[in-house]
């Protein structure tokens, strides 16, 4: 049926929009910010400045 | 900077709040978002897998498997929800593994945390596939093309996942309820207590065909009706206050999952006879069609539609977080632990398993991608008892805060070790060749870390939370 295979176009071309939309932000993002602030992450971060874990 | 009334895991104050998510990921999640994240990812077993234990060992092989299936998990959502409630950070059991057990360890948690999800959300797209063309059949277009709608899958969810977490667990929570609500509606509506009743117990119901064998076997597949519920570890840092929503959506996902299983075995069984059962691709649709009702076809049928995108979804979220982690703990090279500035999502982690994904999903075997995926997840499971016994060792209850406190222990711990021996030995009897591939991996990998990749992790840096030196160092 017709629908079916217009659907699996469809089905391409909307992958294929979500595809670059990732890829294009993906390399402005990284041309636009420094390599330290983007793996600026630490982990235990929060848990450092606000608990002691003690009782 | 801290004080006693703040003293408490994952509560900050505003400003320092502000300060400690520069570059970080965002905490903005709630309890509901947990329970949508554990309960996604396993739902879909509900609604496809869990019946090929019945086809091992007919249908009481398959409520035994689901009795113990369900003490492994509840003992895994009780040390799950101490640890990590206590270690609150990205990665889960892999930065457990990191604080308590040691570096080679957290190295393989890792891996088989990123497999685990990776192969299941391959496993998912391959059946939004199959669900897309039985539909097409359905409607008389035969020889529909899947793998446009599995690309589709993929990266629709890629991209919610890129975007953000706080709108990705949203829409999980939502798709996730309604796939839950529809199990209920199935029960209530072929239930006796509203009139006339298509169930047929006493006719279907057999003895165990394969006797206690059956029943081991069925083990393997029993796994499906909870597999996935740990997945809520992932979002430690993610979770406004990980002490109370982490504990808190761990253990209602593990009830919520052991309603559906048992409603789902109930129903099913009433409705289709074992060895049909045994064989379906989706069980819980084709019962909502021997239901007679085509309102009941229609919700079962959206519903393992929106179970598999929660799984999917939920997969893509924990994988991510956890090659994240190790990327930024230098486990794997650290350009995998960069945050997104504006989204605040592991943006290249997400990216690069992608390709991952699509490559399972479009050239390898539903089965074997599932059994890699459950390989994965039970290597995983052996490793907690031996984590929570070596944390409660190294640090007792009185030493540090904890969020939750699982009761009797070291019985979880034991249980949970035991059930996956026998369910180990479940899974030799079927894929045997398949389980010592998997171990030959981890081996190789192992090896590659210890004696190549370690030199670049910085040691000392590893170690982030602010706890005690441990009993006996």
């Amino acid at each position: 049926m017709l629908i079916w295979n217009l659907a699996e176009y469809v089905a391409w071309a909307l992958a294929a929009v979500l595809g670059a939309y990732i890829i294009i932000d993906w390399l402005r993002t990284d041309s636009r910010y420094s390599e330290e602030e983007l793996t600026s992450s630490r982990e235990g971060q929060l848990e450092a400045m606000t608990e002691q874990h003690e009782l | 900077m801290s004080d006693t009334a703040t003293n408490t895991p994952g509560i900050a104050g505003e400003a320092e709040r502000a300060a400690a998510q520069n570059g970080g990921l965002l905490r903005v999640l709630g309890p509901a978002h947990i329970w949508a994240l554990g309960v996604g990812i396993v739902l879909v077993g509900e609604y496809m897998g869990w019946n090929f234990a019945v086809g091992k060992g007919g249908a009481y092989a398959a409520l035994i498997a689901c009795w113990f299936a369900g003490i492994l998990y509840s003992c895994v959502a009780m040390i799950d929800s101490e640890v990590t409630s206590t270690v609150a950070a990205a990665g889960g059991q892999y930065t457990q593994a990191k604080h308590i057990v040691g570096p080679l360890m957290a190295f393989n948690v890792g891996l088989y945390l990123v497999f685990a999800y990776t192969m299941l959300e391959a496993a998912n797209a391959i059946t939004v596939g199959f669900l897309v063309e039985t539909v097409a059949g359905m409607t008389g277009h035969e020889g529909l093309d899947p793998q446009p709608f599995i690309v589709l899958a993929i990266m629709f969810l890629a991209w919610l996942n890129y975007r953000g977490v706080l709108a990705t667990l949203t829409f999980s929570l939502v798709i996730t309820a309604f796939a839950f609500s529809s199990i209920l509606i199935l029960f209530l509506a072929t239930s006796p207590v509203f009139g006339d009743s298509p169930l047929r117990h006493a006719e279907l119901m057999t003895d165990l065909p394969y006797g206690w064998l059956g029943v081991l076997a069925a083990m393997h597949f029993g796994l499906w009706y909870y597999l996935g519920i740990e997945g809520t570890c992932q979002a430690a840092e993610e979770v406004r206050s990980p002490a109370r929503s982490l504990p808190f959506g761990t253990l209602a996902g593990i009830m919520t999952l052991l309603i559906a299983a048992t409603l789902t075995w109930y129903v099913s069984v009433g409705l289709m006879p074992w060895e049909y059962l045994g064989q379906s691709g989706v069980p819980l649709f084709d019962a909502a069609r021997m239901s007679g009702s085509t309102a009941l076809t229609v919700l079962l049928g959206i519903g393992t539609l929106f179970a598999t995108l929660a799984s999917a979804n939920g997969c893509i979220n924990d994988a991510s977080r956890a090659w994240f982690a190790m990327g930024r703990d230098h486990y794997l090279p650290s350009w995998f632990g960069a945050v997104h500035p504006v989204y605040r999502t592991p943006y290249r982690a997400i990216i690069f398993l992608v390709p991952i994904a699509l490559i399972f999903a479009l050239g390898a075997p539903l089965d074997q991608v599932i059994t890699f995926s459950i390989l994965s997840g039970l290597l995983e499971y052996t490793f907690m008892p031996l984590n929570v016994i070596l944390f409660r060792r190294k640090w007792p209850l009185e030493t540090i805060k904890r969020g939750y406190e699982h009761p009797f222990h070291p019985l979880p711990a034991i249980t949970l070790l035991c059930l996956c021996g026998i369910t180990f030995f479940a899974v030799f009897l079927g894929y045997g060749t398949q389980l010592v591939a998997m171990i030959a991996f981890y081996i190789v990998v192992s090896l590659w870390f210890h004696f190549w990749r370690y030199r670049f992790v910085r040691r000392a840096a590893q170690f982030t939370m602010p706890w005690p030196k441990p009993q006996g160092y």
